[in-house]
Parts: structure tokens; C-alpha cells; sequence
């Protein structure tokens, strides 16, 4: 049990301190330029909620999002489900294990921008694996022209990056399941997929649901890998939601909209973290790990 | 994580010619062995070849890249990795990303360490909103404050500093390394807490001497994430500086010249950046789903 006591707010002073100069500053230089608007030399004018309303109409954010919530869909429903298939194969323990376990976090620690370097060097027709393969085998694919070959080479990017995160979840919830009940199961007969369905899936509920929502999160800013790959075409079909905000605010220098823009982005996000907040205090109260 | 403990309880229920490991064997691998085998190596291959073909890229000429195609370098040149080892304006690229990363790291677990101690120990005004409030800051989109940050640093004077990198990755690095850190301090017993005040222990020695070295493993985690995110973060770092401070990540976009892309330099300075992770990934390798899981396995 926790006790009350009101002087652990010392303890947490640093972090406030440290972390409300680098987000509660900024987010507030955000929120004064979405309500102004300027005709450069520092002159500002109020604007009110004009630029908000701008970005509500404005059909390039709402083709933004678009694009987003499609990549955050099928990279989920690629990486969840082969996610938990390849941690159902990894072995259990010993040196096989471990040496998994390290192979597959490779891709997790690789620069961002390096990892889109990586899938350029790979897909370029000319010079890559891949696209001299598709190529010699007559399948007409260039990532930097056609749409699809753009969106399918950023997916198979993403499910190379980040795949192993689920893997490596799903693989902490499957260790945590005591022997006693796969024994159980043996005894009553139970089938592959029975002792799939009731006993590892269950068990594995609380880490699925935050590798979803990780996944879920991250994918949504996603910035750097498409950027070097793609840098967000052919045209702006692999154009993501931070892609065209870094255009608008650091390209155009567009700083209003970009401002309404952030916000808007910005609470989407914290709608989305107060859910998985809300589901993850939960899990500890049923877990009590 | 508890398979050896679990197993004991369960054995005593089974009938002798039934031991717990050939019931786990037999249920578990039993006759999918080899189709796990091959499962493992085909994701394994998959996430190996793309590195390797970056390898072999940066073992290559130019001429070689560029004029034929061959799975191994038929010249192999190690000119590439001269090029940036020998070039302060390449070297330093790595020697400023490790300054900040290092910077940062520090700089996040030191703050954390108290405010995960008093999330994870006591209830007080407004902890629930403010540990909450912490989690936005992981989930922000780095885009949104790219510019902001920018302007902030610059009006005090701290743009193109390594410090202003560190502080930067400090808006998703404290709150993960408060979050990992809040899991591992939960698993220590609040027993020991009390039995080390009563014998008369100050919090100071308490807290260094007593707790640290029970959740060194979870330090460790948490260094080796903050570690991590600050070093493939590319945006923030790039936005943030352009010479003195520059990271390698932005330095490699120097490669595209008027003459087309450096790939050979490229694909070197890129196995390079792998090697740091893959040295301190051996470490950390039993923690690394509980890290993820922002402490929660």
C-alpha cells in the first residue's frame, strides 16, 4: 500500500522543472502562433481561431490523415498477428534464445534515417537487392515513382523496423505463463489452437494491448524512415502527418497553420494516451505486477 | 519470467513418468520443432539481409556499386570507412552524438530516479494527472515541436550546443526512463524501506547505498532505452544544430553531391551507426521486452 505524503512533491520537482521547459514552453509558442498571424519583421496580429478553421477545410490535412490512419492500420494488422506467430516459434530458453533475442532487437536500435538509408540502398532498382531481384524477375517496381511500389516498400520497411517490438512483447508475456497450466492442458487433451486461444492469448493480453498501442502511437508521428526513403512521394502519397507539417512550418514557413495543425495532431494523440493510460492502470490493477 | 519457480508446484501434481519438462517439451516444440526452426530463420533472414546488403554496399567502390551487380565485393576496399575515420567533419558527426546521447541519458536518469521513487512509494496531490501528463510528453509528435524548440534554444543562446540536444530528448526520455524505473521500484518490498528508516538510515544514504543497488537491472534498462531513443532520433537533433553540435544522422546527408550519391561513404557510415546498439543490446538483452513495456511484464 501506498502511504499519502504530500513532500514526495520534492521528489518529483526535477522532472516537472526539466520536462515543463522542454514541452510546456514550446507547446505554448505553438498555441500563440496559431492564433496570430504575420507579415514578417516580427509584426504579429491576432487572428483568432481563422487558422483552425482553415486547417478544419483544408483538404491537404484531411488527405494527410487519411494517408496516416490507412499506414497505421495495415502496419498493425501485419505486425500484430506475425508479431505474436514469430514469439509462439522463438525458443524458450538457453542459448538459441538469447541469441534471438539479440538478432531481433537489431533493427529496433538502428538510427532512424539510417534505417531508411538501409531500405533505399535494398529497393533501388539499380543497386539494391531487392529491386534488381523484382526487377531480373520482371516485376515492374520502382519506389520512387510508382505509388504502390512507394507505399509497399514503406510498409515492408516498417514491418522490418518494428515487428521484433511486438515479437519481443508477446515473447515477456508467453515467459510469464507457468508450467502448471500448459501440464493442465495436457492432461485434458487439449488442442494447439485450445491452448492457444484460452491460455497463451489471455496471458498475453496486457502486453499485446501496450504493443498496440506503441505501435499505434509511433506509427502515427512516423517521420524520418519514410522521409529518407520516399521523402514523401512519389507526388504526396507516402506524405504522413509530421512529413507535411515539417514542410508546412520548417519548408513554407506557414507558422499559423502549422501551429492549428500541431494542436489539432497534438490532441488526437492525447485522446489517444488517455486511452492507453486508462488501459494500462487497469492492467496493473488486475496484474498487480 | 517465473518458468523454473512455476514448474515446482505443478510436478508435485503429476504422475512420476510425466516430469514437467517432458510435458512442456512435448506440448511446447514436441513435432513443431523444425517448423519453428524454420519459421525463426526465415524472419531472422529477412531481418538480416537488408543489413548485410548495406554491408556489402559499404565494403564496394563506387565504380564497383554502380557498374555491376554481385552479392559479395569482388574488390574488397575498406577506402570507405578511411574516408569518414580519417575526415573530422565525418568523425566528429559520431563523437557529437555521443556527447549528447551520453549527456542525456545522465541527465534523465538522475531525474527520474527520485520521481519514480515517490510515484512508485507514495500517493500525493495531483501524481495520477502529473504521471499521465509525463506519458503525453513520450507521445508527442517530435514533428510538432521541432520548430518551437528552435526558437527556444536560440533566444537563450543554446542553439548548436550538445546540451540543447540533451535537454530536448528529455521530453520523451524522462518520462520513459520515470515509467521503466516506477516498474522495477514496484517489485522491491516497501519492507525494506521501513526496516533501513528504522535502523536509522537518512533517505540520501538510504536511497544510494539500499535501493540503487536493488534496481540496478532496472537503471540499466532505463539507460539503455534513453540511451536508444536519444540516438536514433534524427528531427529534434537535426533541427537543433548546424555545425559545432551536428549529429552523425545529419551529417550523412552530405553524401548527396552535385555528382550524385557517395553510396559506398553512405553505407559505411551507416554500419557504423549499428555498432553502438549492437554492443550494449548484448547486455540488456533479458530486459529489453520489459523496457518496451515501459516497465510492465
Amino acid at each position: 500500500m501506498k502511504t499519502d505524503n504530500q513532500k514526495a512533491w520534492l521528489l518529483v520537482l526535477p522532472v516537472l522543472i526539466l520536462v515543463a521547459f522542454s514541452a510546456v514552453i514550446p507547446l505554448m509558442t505553438v498555441v500563440n502562433y496559431s492564433v496570430q498571424d504575420t507579415f514578417g519583421n516580427n509584426q504579429f496580429f491576432w487572428a483568432g481561431l481563422a487558422w483552425f478553421e482553415d486547417m478544419i477545410h483544408s483538404e491537404r490535412m484531411w488527405n494527410a490523415l487519411g494517408r496516416q490512419i490507412v499506414f497505421s492500420g495495415i502496419i498493425l494488422a501485419i505486425e500484430v498477428p506475425l508479431g505474436i506467430f514469430i514469439a509462439l516459434n522463438m525458443p524458450k530458453k538457453g542459448f538459441w534464445a538469447s541469441f534471438c533475442l539479440v538478432l531481433m532487437s537489431l533493427p529496433l536500435l538502428i538510427p532512424w534515417n539510417v534505417v531508411g538509408t538501409i531500405w533505399q540502398i535494398f529497393g533501388r532498382v539499380d543497386i539494391g537487392l531487392l529491386g534488381y531481384t523484382l526487377d531480373a524477375l520482371g516485376v515492374d517496381y520502382n519506389y520512387t515513382q510508382g505509388f504502390y511500389a512507394a507505399w509497399a516498400t514503406v510498409i515492408v520497411m516498417d514491418v522490418w523496423h518494428w515487428t521484433s517490438l511486438v515479437a519481443l512483447l508477446a515473447y515477456a508475456g508467453l515467459q510469464s505463463i507457468p508450467n502448471a497450466y500448459y501440464q493442465a492442458a495436457k492432461i485434458d487433451q487439449a488442442s494447439r489452437w485450445a491452448v492457444f486461444r484460452y491460455i497463451e492469448l489471455p496471458k498475453m493480453k496486457g502486453v499485446l494491448t501496450i504493443a498496440i498501442l506503441l505501435r499505434f502511437m509511433d506509427s502515427f508521428k512516423i517521420y524520418t524512415e519514410p522521409f529518407v526513403l520516399t521523402g514523401g512521394g512519389p507526388g504526396n502519397a507516402t506524405t504522413f502527418l509530421s512529413i507535411d507539417l515539417v514542410k508546412m512550418a520548417l519548408g513554407q514557413f506557414d507558422l499559423g497553420p502549422a501551429a492549428a495543425f500541431s494542436l489539432m495532431y497534438f490532441l488526437v494523440i492525447m485522446v489517444i494516451s488517455y486511452v492507453f493510460y486508462i488501459v494500462m492502470t487497469n492492467a496493473d490493477k488486475e496484474g498487480g505486477a | 519470467m517465473s518458468d523454473e519457480t512455476a514448474a515446482a508446484p505443478g510436478a508435485a501434481h503429476l504422475p512420476g513418468d510425466l516430469s514437467p519438462e517432458d510435458a512442456n517439451t512435448k506440448l511446447r516444440r514436441g513435432s513443431r520443432f523444425s517448423g519453428s526452426a524454420v519459421v525463426m530463420t526465415l524472419y531472422l533472414l529477412f531481418l538480416l539481409v537488408p543489413i548485410y546488403w548495406l554491408l556489402n554496399m559499404s565494403l564496394k567502390t563506387n565504380a564497383e556499386i554502380l557498374g555491376s551487380f554481385s552479392l559479395v565485393p569482388q574488390n574488397l576496399t575498406l577506402a570507405n570507412y578511411e574516408t569518414i575515420l580519417t575526415d573530422p567533419s565525418w568523425y566528429m558527426g559520431y563523437v557529437n552524438s555521443l556527447i549528447y546521447v551520453v549527456m542525456n541519458t545522465v541527465i534523465s536518469i538522475t531525474v527520474a530516479l527520485p520521481a519514480a521513487y515517490a510515484f512508485s512509494r507514495y500517493n500525493f496531490l495531483g501524481d495520477k494527472h502529473l504521471f499521465f501528463w509525463l506519458l503525453t510528453n513520450r507521445m508527442a509528435p517530435p514533428a510538432v515541436f521541432a520548430l518551437p524548440f528552435f526558437q527556444l534554444y536560440s533566444s537563450v543562446g543554446l542553439f548548436d550546443t550538445h546540451i540543447a540536444v540533451a535537454l530536448a530528448h528529455c521530453l520523451f526520455n524522462v518520462p520513459l526512463a520515470v515509467w521503466i524505473l516506477e516498474g522495477f521500484m514496484r517489485g522491491v518490498p516497501k519492507e525494506i524501506d521501513e526496516t533501513a528508516y528504522i535502523d536509522g538510515f537518512s533517505f540520501g544514504r538510504f536511497f544510494v547505498k539500499i535501493f540503487m543497488p536493488l534496481i540496478s537491472s532496472g537503471i540499466g534498462v532505463a539507460a539503455f532505452f534513453c540511451f536508444m531513443f536519444s540516438w536514433v532520433e534524427l528531427l529534434l537533433s537535426r533541427t537543433l544544430t548546424s555545425v559545432n553540435a551536428k549529429p552523425i544522422a545529419a551529417t550523412m546527408t552530405r553524401t548527396v553531391g552535385a555528382a550524385g550519391i557517395d553510396w559506398g561513404v553512405l553505407a559505411a557510415a551507416g554500419v557504423l551507426t549499428i555498432i553502438p546498439g549492437a554492443l550494449v543490446i548484448y547486455f540488456v538483452r533479458n530486459y529489453i521486452a520489459k523496457g518496451f513495456a515501459l516497465g510492465r511484464v
